[in-house]
């Protein structure tokens, strides 16, 4: 076995570990609390070596059980499956920290540690499997985390929201797994790399539209698109704030991630011309009723959450493009977003445990109460509104900018349009929960003092320091994008990486 | 074989859209369940049914003789029977402790975590429409039901 080797397996076999020896030691939560970190930073540390190896060497494929491609299941890391790994595990560590302070045993008997390690599973797998089968597997694991994970706290509006996630989602991966099929009887492979040489052959390209099609509709559902978006703000504000920040950092982006890699490997736009047009007015519509239902809301999970759908529609700008620009505007803007947007999730608890309330209309005052929580809530949502010099900007001008030399400055100009919006909703959160004089009957509050303040403000800052060095360095990540958009548009070292390897 | 199995799927296919259009979260789950097996036949469908025989290669052999059945659509169904299983008990686990909390199963009166009453023309109503219910009593009732009863 060779390094990449080791490494590509030690990727999914750390948090398959961690969620096998929380499941196990399930009583004894301060063993729990220590197998999560210390998987969290050996993830971390993996899937940084993971990365360079990548930058190092290219594409890497590893064939489990030493099949053959393209009959065995495989694992490859491009620079897009090897950032999203290293971002996730970034994601994994700070929530894990977090949710030490809020509420920790409650959710540990319920199972908090085990699911964690479940779903990152499911995520890192998703990321780096190269058989199309496989990545259905993943996301099944994903999924049944998240089912459980979605219920921690066992509320009322909970179960609720879950009974709709839940069914709306398993529609999406049955469409998925009927993809799957219909894909196998077209071509006979699953192999993406495979697939990759056998689709555009396919003397039926009728079928292959139909089932690029299907494919669109079940990843669309997952990344929570327009107009299949529903069970996402039915249900990401009722779960507990560390949750809600693991979920909205990976799941709809292992969705994103998904349509990339199947609409760039194993359909290219030569292939079925017609799904980049498609995707990109549904880019702009799923922007638009983001950021429009985001303005409706009063509540600040309500309002992240549909921001979060907003967003997913600029990542779609690069899959609509498909140029080499366009898809590192993707992968950036897939990079920012995950490592802000979980961060508001978390600063909203910090809101909510130092206010004692979501609703904004019950807040107020925290400025003068809290000025460093301010600062640390200002952070992440100007670079959501996309101003410089943060992270968000350099997403955003990316896309833009792909936009105007593909011809489609109108996708652009939406683009533009909705951050101007999303500036409006961070600032409705600012202005309402810290600025405004807190109100006569304004709930009664846990405070954030002692530990619980640095279990809970630390993840949170270093997230905005990630954030900024993104915006204030980004020479090396524009170019680890640019590189990543080169390789999803080229195809070959793909390929070649994973139908090339023989068995060792 | 493939066109009445091609048949067979387009008929689990409409009686689950069917079933998941019901307002009765029992139904849907039924519909589910269909739609599951729908995606199984699917994939063996698409395999080609091509022989009868175990797919094992015999004794002092190196290939499949002729006659033997497409093993991978097998192991692909079977891997998506036990996922489908799994997250089928789940759901209908779900359901229960829903219908415990909720005190209904009719996915029109299920409206805790998205309240009808927004968009509010106010901050303050919206918040008030927002904010969580109070937690459920044993002697609560949806209203639907509420009023079945005095009728």
């Amino acid at each position: 076995m060779t390094l990449a080797d080791w490494l590509l397996a030690l990727c999914v076999a750390i948090p398959l570990f961690a969620c096998a020896a929380n499941s196990a030691l399930h009583a004894q939560h301060r063993a729990q609390r220590v197998v999560t970190l210390a998987c969290a930073a050996l993830l971390l540390a993996v899937s940084f070596a993971l990365l360079f190896h990548v930058q190092a060497n290219g594409v890497v494929a590893s064939q489990m059980g030493d099949w053959r491609a393209p009959f065995g299941i495989t694992l490859v890391a491009d620079l897009l499956g090897a950032a999203m790994v290293v971002i996730g595990a970034v994601m994994y560590l700070a929530v894990a920290v977090y949710a030490l302070a809020d509420g920790a045993e409650e959710r540990e008997r319920q199972g908090w540690h085990p699911l964690l390690g479940g779903l990152m599973l499911g995520v890192s797998g998703a990321f780096l499997a190269g058989d199309i089968f496989n990545l259905y597997v993943w996301f099944e694991v994903m999924l049944i985390s998240s089912f459980g994970m979605l219920v921690i706290g066992q509320a009322r509006e909970q179960f609720d929201a879950a009974v709709k996630y839940a069914v709306l989602n398993l529609g999406a991966t049955t469409v998925f797994l009927i993809a799957v099929g219909m894909l196998y009887g077209a071509t006979g492979t699953l192999n993406m790399a495979d697939l990759a040489e056998k689709v555009p052959q396919n003397e039926n390209p009728g079928l292959i539209a139909a089932i690029a099609f299907l494919f669109l509709c079940s990843f669309g559902a997952k990344a929570a698109v327009f107009p299949l978006f529903f069970w996402l703000p039915a249900a990401y504000h009722t779960a507990a704030a560390p949750v809600a920040a693991i979920f909205a950092a990976m799941l709809t982006k292992v969705g994103v991630y998904a349509l990339i890699r199947v609409f760039t490997i194993v359909f290219p736009p030569e292939a079925v011309p017609m799904i980049g047009p498609m995707v990109g007015l549904i880019a702009a519509a799923t922007m638009v009723t983001g950021v429009l239902g985001a303005a409706a809301h009063w509540d600040i999970r309500r309002i992240l959450s549909f921001h979060i759908i907003s967003q997913i529609g600029y990542m779609l700008v690069g899959v609509a493009l498909g140029t080499p620009l366009a898809l590192a505007g993707a992968v950036l803007y897939v990079v920012h977003h995950i490592v802000v947007k979980a961060n508001l999730f978390l600063v909203a608890g910090a809101i909510n445990r130092a206010g004692g309330s979501f609703q904004l209309a019950h807040l107020g005052g925290l400025w003068k109460r809290d000025p460093w929580l301010g600062i640390l809530f200002a952070i992440p949502a100007l670079s959501l509104a996309g101003l410089p010099p943060l992270s968000g900007f350099w997403g955003k001008l990316v896309v833009a900018q792909s936009g105007f030399e593909a011809g489609q400055a109108w996708l652009a100009a939406v683009a533009l349009a909705v951050g101007l919006l999303t500036l409006y909703s961070m600032l409705k959160i600012w202005t309402e929960a810290f600025w405004k004089n807190a109100p006569d009957d304004a709930p009664a509050a846990l405070g954030l003092a002692g530990a619980t303040r640095w279990l809970m403000l630390g993840p949170v800052a270093c997230l905005a320091a990630v954030t900024m060095t993104i915006g204030l360095f980004t020479e090396p990540f524009a170019a680890l994008a640019l590189a990543a958009g080169e390789q999803l548009a080229g195809r070959e070292a793909y390929i070649a990486a994973v139908l090339g390897s023989a068995p060792r | 074989m493939e066109p009445l199995l091609a048949l067979l799927f387009g008929v689990l296919l409409g009686a689950s859209v069917y079933l998941m259009l019901s307002r009765s979260l029992i139904r849907v789950i039924l519909g589910l369940i269909v739609l599951g097996n729908a995606a199984n036949l699917s994939i063996f469908t698409s395999g080609r049914i091509f022989g009868f025989s175990p797919p094992l290669v015999p004794e002092g052999a190196t290939a499949l003789l002729d006659g033997a059945a497409n093993p991978l659509p097998q192991a692909l169904v079977l891997t998506a029977i036990v996922i489908s299983f799994g997250l089928t008990a789940f759901v209908l686990v779900l359901a229960w402790a829903a219908n415990g909390q909720l005190r209904t199963l009719d996915t029109s009166e299920m409206r805790f975590a998205e309240p009808p009453g927004l968009p509010a023309p106010t901050p303050e109503e919206a918040a008030a429409a927002e904010a969580p219910l109070p937690p459920a009593r044993a002697d609560a009732q949806p209203p639907r039901a509420a009023e079945r009863a005095a009728a």
